[in-house]
């Protein structure tokens, strides 16, 4: 029993920076745009929500504000670099795929070489701390696995309906779905296709920053080159497996935490098995869970991955 | 349109993504408060100064020819592999199992059969995502990064276990390599006081073999038609998913032999980071090379001089070396956008429209 609850709550906070990420990339595809740069964002939200803590807040006398700051840098890059992607893939039409490597590639080399200059080394910060509910925190099995988690954690599964609300209740919602099925009849009912198109990057962006930052200022509580170690792209595909909906995205989030938790828990019974084996095992799971999913992409919005262009005829 | 207003055209837009490029890097450097200019400079020219430092330019172009090659095979039979840091690794792999197995053998037989053993491997680990792009539609650029992630993991596996270098664990250092190779694997030196090997006339053979497999074969005829327009091709008649899995073979076996020759050449011995980057890196010299041989081998010169030139910033200016994992992101994307550009006839005949109006105007105001 204890082994099963230990297993749950490590878990639910691993599964925050993949649902973050996920459920912003939710929204580009939505709008018909592939940001596989998803990874590059977060390295620079990761660096960014670590280092003003760190350069700034450093033994001053309320840490809490400058991880707030922390977070709204993160975010605020983080959209600036979803309407740079949307500059290059929505402005000038670019193929989606690859420009979404470069933009990985610029970011992940940016946070690298920001890091090295601004703090140099392996540094820690104090970090964000959990925050138990109160009384709910007391309740056996339940207190441990749901309530006693840092704010972010709340937050990102509070995060689930509002993105449902937003997506399917909402004008900008009805938008973007508009924009992402089909942008020519959006735009003959005077919708600015590229316009909710850079709208959907700009909080795409912000919430890949914003997982970046929940995963150094929370999970590692520090910034190394590896922090994200693929989850952008794991959030990528997450969001192919949870059919382009935020329930199903979240249920994919938490599959591969509890499962990544269920390693740790082993390799903590002293289990004799290779490391190397377990740190894998997501990377497998990704393809597998996209190899036997096929049909799903039959549901995925029609106009994903196309630039619109109101000039061409047809 | 005259033709002389489309060159003017075309040469200006490719300054201006230039300029466009150089523009963002020097935001990020001036960010670090460096020397823009300098180290522009120093990254530039600064390789190209002695004999040696010229050697080690070659030497980081060698990997990068033969795997842009693979990239650019692929991407005109339209997948993208973003895999070659995965298949570098496997194809580094099974050329240290080859030499581990026989160490004995004369060099005509070993250096041949370990480079084969790189190929398939690193062939098989192409074959995965182009299979299952071809079969399940599965997007390559997924697979194909999920594929590296577990390549490295492999690599650490077996160079801590399996093929750990037998003095390690006597020693108990815990580096996790394999033993030196046999001395029958390596390539020859061929200038003296470098580490310039004849792998370099290897990958010069391979570009050319490329040029004639993709323009000169019905082979690559058929691949290039799958990757220009699937739809039309496939009512060709050509079978464009086993041209796709056939691109990803030869795309993952370009990435392997990369690996062979570089432990063959340089490091002759399978060690951590052997990779470093050079899949990531392909990916820019083949966009940047045209995809074509012709164009790939100078692009892997200029992308082994800025490798090189950003090892010299973090000592000369203070720029971190990862400035040029920027400026090859930068590259991409300044290429992808400028390429449509240059393909979008509405904008240029827009752009000639208003430079005839302005002379014009000019022609009124001086009558």
């Amino acid at each position: 029993m204890n082994f099963i609850v230990n297993i749950l709550s490590l878990g639910i906070p691993f599964s925050v920076a993949l649902l973050i990420a996920s459920l912003g990339e939710m929204f580009n595809q939505r709008a018909g745009v592939f940001n596989l740069g998803c990874e590059g964002i977060m390295a620079m939200g990761a660096f960014l929500g670590m280092l003003v803590p760190y350069s700034i807040g450093q033994g001053g006398p309320t840490p809490g504000i400058y991880n707030v700051l922390g977070l709204a840098l993160a975010m605020g890059v983080g959209a600036l670099f979803g309407m740079l992607f949307g500059f290059v893939v929505v402005t000038f039409r670019a193929p989606q795929g690859i420009a979404g490597i470069g933009l990985q590639m610029f970011g992940v080399g940016t946070a690298g070489t920001l890091f090295r200059h601004f703090v140099g080394g392996t540094q820690s910060v104090p970090g964000i701390g959990n925050l138990p509910i109160p009384f709910l925190s007391k309740i056996p099995i339940l207190g441990p696995i749901f309530f006693s988690h840092n704010i972010l954690v709340y937050l990102a599964f509070l995060f689930v309906p509002t993105a449902w609300y937003i997506l399917f209740k909402t004008p900008w919602g009805l938008r973007v779905r508009a924009v992402g099925t089909n942008p020519r009849a959006a735009d003959s009912i005077g919708i600015q296709v590229n316009k909710v198109r850079y709208q959907a990057l700009a909080v795409g962006g912000a919430l890949a920053g914003l997982a970046g930052a929940y995963l150094s200022l929370c999970q590692a509580k520090m910034f190394s080159d590896e922090i994200i170690a693929g989850r952008g792209f794991i959030a990528v595909a997450l969001v192919y497996f949870g059919h382009w909906h935020p329930v199903k995205i979240m249920g994919g989030a938490l599959l591969f935490s509890l499962a990544q938790a269920l390693q740790l828990a082993i390799q903590g019974q002293g289990i004799n098995f290779p490391y190397e084996f377990a740190v894998m095992l997501p990377y497998v799971m990704v393809i597998v869970v996209l190899a036997f999913s096929r049909e799903s992409q039959l549901l995925g919005p029609t106009a994903l991955g196309q630039p619109f262009n109101r000039e061409k005829r047809i | 349109m005259t033709k002389q207003f489309r060159i003017l055209y075309k040469v200006s837009i490719i300054i201006l993504a230039i300029l466009a490029a150089m523009l963002i890097g020097s935001i990020i450097l001036m960010t670090i408060g460096a020397d823009v200019f300098k180290t522009y400079l120093v990254i530039l020219f600064e390789p190209l100064k002695t004999t040696l430092q010229l050697s080690e330019v070659l030497l980081r172009a060698i990997p990068l020819t033969i795997i842009a090659l693979g990239i650019s095979v692929a991407y005109r039979s339209g997948i993208i592999n973003i895999g070659a840091e995965g298949q570098m690794a496997m194809g580094i792999l099974g050329t240290t199992a080859v030499a581990l197995a026989f160490p004995e053998l004369p060099k005509p037989v070993l250096l041949p059969m370990a480079v084969l053993a790189g190929a398939i491997s690193g062939g098989v680990w192409g074959f995965i995502p182009g299979f299952l792009k071809a079969k399940l539609q599965v997007s390559e650029l997924l697979s194909t990064v999920m594929l590296n992630y577990i390549a490295a993991q492999f690599y650490t596996f077996l160079l801590r276990g399996p093929m750990l270098d037998p003095a390690e664990l006597t020693m108990g250092s815990g580096t996790p390599q394999s033993m030196r190779l046999s001395r029958n694997l390596w390539l020859d030196r061929f200038l003296p006081g470098t580490r310039l090997h004849t792998g370099l006339f290897f990958a010069l053979i391979l570009a050319l073999l490329i040029y004639f497999l993709l323009w000169k074969t019905k082979y690559g005829y058929k691949m290039r038609a799958a990757g220009a327009s699937a739809r039309a091709a496939r009512y060709g008649g050509i079978s464009v998913t086993w041209y796709l899995v056939i691109a990803m073979v030869i795309s993952g076996a370009f990435a392997g032999m990369a690996g062979a020759i570089e432990i063959a050449g340089v490091h002759r011995r399978a060690i951590e980071g052997i990779t470093g980057g050079y899949g990531f890196s392909g990916i820019v010299v083949a966009l940047f090379g045209g995809l074509h041989p012709a164009g790939i081998i100078p692009a892997s010169f200029f992308f082994g001089l800025l490798i090189v030139g950003a090892d010299m910033t973090q000592r000369m200016v203070g720029v971190p070396a990862n400035m040029v994992n920027v400026l090859q992101g930068i590259i991409i994307l300044v290429i992808v956008a400028t390429k449509m550009i240059l393909a979008d006839p509405y904008l240029m005949e827009k752009v000639w429209r208003k430079v005839q109006g302005l002379g014009k105007k000019t022609k009124e105001v001086t009558a």
